[in-house]
């Protein structure tokens, strides 16, 4: 298997264009055959094509023959993939239950004023 | 940490965190009740939370905009679906299109919330329940550029290779 650095360039890489997310999503949501997705974008059928290469190049997609159609599906589960972004999400929340804390923590160890009085000395 | 507990259900599109606070529940509901408390904690450090109107009531909206570094406003909504002070409160947050009459952006996803407060021995334990209809609305608030993630996402990503 390839470096995981090299990987990683080449996921990247692949998720840096609006047109290939767009696929992505599609593609997790469910299999689609190459000419439907297509039919999404401005553009012609080969560029769809390479777009759909480098996400499978990337590893994000994977293709199989149905008859005359080729059908693309995300291969990185959707489910994981929700999954890392509820992730993403779970960071926004470890900062504001921090922020919390501070702010409770600060008021205790402050001045005996328990008021919504706002300290001078806080930005 | 005051974080004790992170589940994410990723087919229903849910994440539940859960945290213990060293103070009373009226003083955690406090921080939500009281709009300078709330700008507080709600926007990361660098992209802090205004809160514009504030009314925590069943039916009450919440107008609030954060500023990033560049100065950009991303305004946001809460319409307060139920109040049950000081113990929990449930609510819609939204994207707003801009920061005068916070007009919800329809192209925006919404996500339903519920907050809850409860006491442990004059502590507080604090459950946030936050679900999104679709992995597509979840991806869109990701990339509103709003959350400090991105660098955890890259670190994501570096993990799910590794695996």
């Amino acid at each position: 298997m390839t470096d995981p650095e090299d990987a990683a360039d080449a996921m990247f890489r692949a998720l840096a264009d609006r047109t290939r997310r767009d696929i992505l999503r599609r593609i997790l949501a469910g299999e689609h055959s190459v000419s439907a997705l297509a039919e999404h974008y401005p553009m012609s059928f080969a560029a769809v094509q390479k777009h759909v290469a480098v996400l499978e190049r990337a590893g994000l997609l994977v293709k199989r023959r149905h008859g005359r159609e080729q059908l693309a599906s995300g291969d990185v589960e959707a489910i994981r993939s929700v999954a890392s972004m509820l992730g993403e999400l779970e960071q926004i929340w470890r900062g504001r239950i921090s922020r919390i804390d501070e702010l409770l923590t600060t008021e205790k160890t402050g001045t005996t004023d328990i008021t919504n009085n706002p300290t001078p000395e806080e930005k | 940490m005051p974080v004790t507990d992170v589940n994410t259900q990723a087919e229903a599109r849910t994440l539940t965190i859960t945290a213990e606070f060293a103070a009373p529940v009226e003083r955690v509901w406090e921080v939500y009740a009281d709009p300078r408390q709330l700008e507080r904690v709600w926007g990361p450090p660098t992209y802090p939370a205004t809160v514009v109107d504030h009314s925590l009531t069943k039916g009450g909206r919440v107008h609030y905009y954060m500023t990033s570094p560049e100065g950009e406003k991303y305004p946001g909504w809460w319409h307060v679906t139920s109040v049950d002070a000081p113990h929990g409160f449930e609510f819609e947050d939204g994207f707003a299109k801009n920061a005068d009459d916070f007009a919800p952006d329809e192209a925006m996803p919404v996500s339903q919330n519920v907050y809850r407060f409860e006491d442990i021995g004059g502590k507080t334990r604090a459950t946030y329940v936050s679900t999104y209809t679709t992995a597509e609305g979840l991806q869109k608030v990701l990339d509103m550029g709003v959350i400090e993630g991105s660098s955890q996402a890259i670190n994501q990503i570096d993990d799910l290779i590794a695996s």
